[in-house]
């Protein structure tokens, strides 16, 4: 079983606890380079920040297997950030001057991005953001790769338009991911010669959907866009199905699958849903059997689907990883530059490669349809770029820009 | 005309829901004083009660109907034993007390099932009102609000059990010189309570998903109904349901959910702000 879960917290404890001895010798060769993983391991969003946990320990345990970065061993200095922002704010600054790591991994949600990334360029940390978002940071401290609206929100709409209809109805979070993204969804769809009918926001706890499906067999859409997120909003889909209404009008969602939501709900409220993401489990490329072969070998057969979301964890520990190769060395700067040259990685979601100008993500976007709780594949489109983020922010031309775009779509 | 049929379903179905997570509650606070804050908790228990029961192979109705209130019935009386029943009359000690055993529940839950578990499948097909469609669960849910509603009172007002409650409630020594076993009476109000909350949460089970931490998204709308309707469990209960459901679905339909939900606070913040002791502590005094 190699290393249980349980040892490995032990051990990220005892890294945490015995710092100081780590802060005297940091840089001197042969000595680990240290890397912070700051995922949300309890407290609400443990659902998902454990799989990233995991996945990202698993690379390092495969790199320092295959003789660690620059003959040095990797080690990962974890904190449970518990969905805490204070803790967020609190562990950054520790593992930026206590542990003065070389990288920090980490942040679900882009409140707890928003708090950290200053504070790592305060501290001059590298950081890795490895999540899906709704797009616009532009900070040359900072690289993503996960999906942002552009990514694959033209995607869904282009396959809704040509087989579903014009009329679309969206439903959407009610925070800046949600309604950035509705807001994509409908110049998608406006370019594509059709018509958003509605737009209606919900808080992550909402559960009561019951109006709103009456108000959309009222506005008669051709079908439905999904960007909802949160535990509550699965029950939209249970609640659909409940009516009688799946299956007559078609589901696309940005979201659903992204925290394996399919799981929790029967294969007939899940079936016909169809969404883009990077990484589907169903990829059928050798360093995906590879990669989920080996996975399961070590975390147990009955291990989750890994989803967009962890994958983007573990690929980000790759990226960074072939950063401090070409670097050949873990000095930020540096580091940052050779981030910068248009590095890539073939993943188990296939050819991944940082945009040296906005260091997000230029990778291919999977569009696939819910089968019994499975993403089916139904067609590739390949080596998408980030080109909501790269139409506001050039960092090749603004290296000193550090902020977040609200990106206006119109 | 098909549309405002579906429309006043929704209506009615979102005054029964209210009232059906409230019940529990407002037993254990209208009757006993106790402020449950792990009220949301126990629904959950019914849910995954309801949950495991189906996965096992229990048929549907006899797991939302009978497995989630019995268990969370039983869970109900040894809570009492080992915790509330030290705690009566300190109403800062249950909130804490009852706070610490709503997180002790979730972490439970968490450490058994995870942080996904399938859900339990709508029984029900939907149904066809002309051209449009309502979820057919959604009408049952409604039914099974008004028979509890009718049960808990037949119970309260015509059984000797439902007397002997009262009676402990309203003025426990003198029910206990009048030699009832009052420490038995609380025991058996509070497990009565928290199968009612077992229920709805079995009944909701299918509506909402099976989580940990769904109980959060109950509470609020609970205790805010359970304390504008002042001290009668059912009048009480019932009448805030219905003014709170209504001004909830006028706004949700008006505007949207995320307004619907401000309505319903609003309301709340004015109608205690007008009668501090909650609608039954104006009108129908004196009713259950």
């Amino acid at each position: 079983m190699g290393i249980s879960r349980r040892t490995l917290l032990a051990s990220g404890a005892a890294a945490t606890i015995c710092t100081p001895a780590m802060i005297r010798s940091a840089a001197a060769a042969g000595d680990p380079i240290v890397v912070a993983s700051m995922y949300d391991l309890s407290g609400g969003l443990e659902a998902a920040g454990k799989p990233m946990y995991d996945v990202l320990n698993f690379a390092v345990d495969e790199m320092n297997a295959a003789g660690g970065l620059l003959g040095r061993e990797i080690k990962v200095v974890s904190f449970d950030t518990q969905t805490n922002m204070q803790l967020y704010a609190q562990y950054a600054q520790e593992a930026a001057l206590k542990d003065k790591v070389a990288v920090v991994h980490g942040g679900i949600t882009s409140a707890s991005r928003e708090v950290i990334r200053p504070v790592l360029d305060k501290y001059k940390t590298l950081y890795f953001y490895d999540m899906p978002y709704e797009g616009g940071v532009c900070d040359r401290n900072i690289f993503i790769d996960g999906l942002t609206p552009a990514h694959n929100t033209e995607v869904l709409v282009g396959h809704g338009l040509k087989n579903w209809g014009k009329k679309v109805y969206t439903l959407a979070a009610d925070y800046n991911y949600g309604q950035i993204t509705s807001d994509w969804v409908k110049k998608y769809v406006k370019d594509g010669g059709g018509e958003v009918l509605g737009t209606e926001y919900f808080p992550l706890d909402a559960t009561n959907f019951g109006s709103t499906i009456s108000k959309i067999q009222a506005a008669k859409p051709d079908w439905i866009m999904t960007v909802l997120v949160g535990g509550g909003p699965i029950s939209f889909y249970r609640q659909f199905h409940a009516a009688g209404l799946s299956g007559k009008i078609p589901i696309a969602s940005t979201t659903f699958g992204g925290a394996n939501d399919q799981l929790v709900l029967t294969p007939e409220e899940s079936d016909g849903i169809v969404v883009a993401y990077n990484y589907i489990e169903s990829l059928d490329n050798p360093v995906n059997k590879d990669f989920l072969q080996k996975f399961r070998a070590k975390y147990g057969a009955d291990y989750p689907p890994i989803s967009d979301l962890t994958m983007s964890s573990y690929q980000g520990m790759l990226l960074w990883a072939a950063g401090v190769k070409k670097a050949g060395t873990i000095d930020r700067d540096k580091m940052i530059e050779a981030l910068e040259s248009g590095i890539s990685i073939d993943g188990p979601s296939g050819k991944v490669t940082l945009d040296p100008a906005t260091h997000h993500a230029i990778f291919d976007v999977h569009l696939a349809v819910f089968k019994d709780k499975k993403m089916n594949l139904l067609e590739t489109f390949p080596q998408r770029k980030p080109a909501d983020t790269a139409a506001v922010c050039d960092l090749k031309k603004n290296p000193r820009e550090a902020k977040q775009y609200i990106i206006k779509v119109n | 005309m098909d549309l405002v049929a579906i429309v006043a379903i929704d209506f009615v179905y979102a005054i029964a829901t209210l009232a059906l997570i409230s019940l529990g509650l407002a037993i254990v606070f209208g009757m006993m004083r106790i402020i449950n804050l792990a009220h949301g908790e126990f629904m959950v228990m019914g849910s995954y009660s309801a949950a495991v029961a189906v996965h096992h192979g229990v048929n549907i109705w006899l797991a939302i109907l009978v497995v989630a209130p019995v268990a969370v019935g039983i869970i109900g009386v040894i809570l009492e034993r080992l915790i509330i029943r030290h705690l009566y009359g300190r109403m800062v000690e249950t909130m804490l007390a009852t706070w610490g055993l709503s997180l002790f529940v979730v972490g439970i839950l968490t450490m058994i099932f995870g942080d996904i578990t399938e859900g339990v499948p709508t029984p029900l097909p939907g149904i066809k009102i002309g051209a449009y469609q309502t979820s057919g669960y959604s009408l049952f849910v409604i039914a099974l609000t008004v028979a509890t509603l009718f049960g808990v009172y037949v119970i309260l007002r015509s059984s000797r059990l439902g007397l002997l409650a009262r009676g402990t409630m309203q003025n426990a020594e003198m029910a206990a010189a009048l030699g009832t076993d009052t420490s038995r009476i609380y025991a058996v109000t509070f497990a009565f309570g928290a199968a009612l909350a077992g229920l709805a949460g079995g009944v909701l089970a299918p509506v909402s998903g099976v989580f940990p931490t769904i109980g959060g998204s109950y509470i609020g709308r609970a205790f805010i109904t359970v304390i504008s309707g002042g001290t009668a469990p059912l009048a009480g209960t019932a009448s805030a349901s219905l003014l709170f459901g209504i001004i909830n679905q006028v706004a949700t339909f008006l505007t949207n959910p995320v307004y619907g939900e401000v309505a319903l606070l609003l309301a709340a913040i004015v109608l205690i702000r007008i009668l501090p002791q909650g609608i039954t502590g104006r009108y129908l005094r004196g009713s259950l």
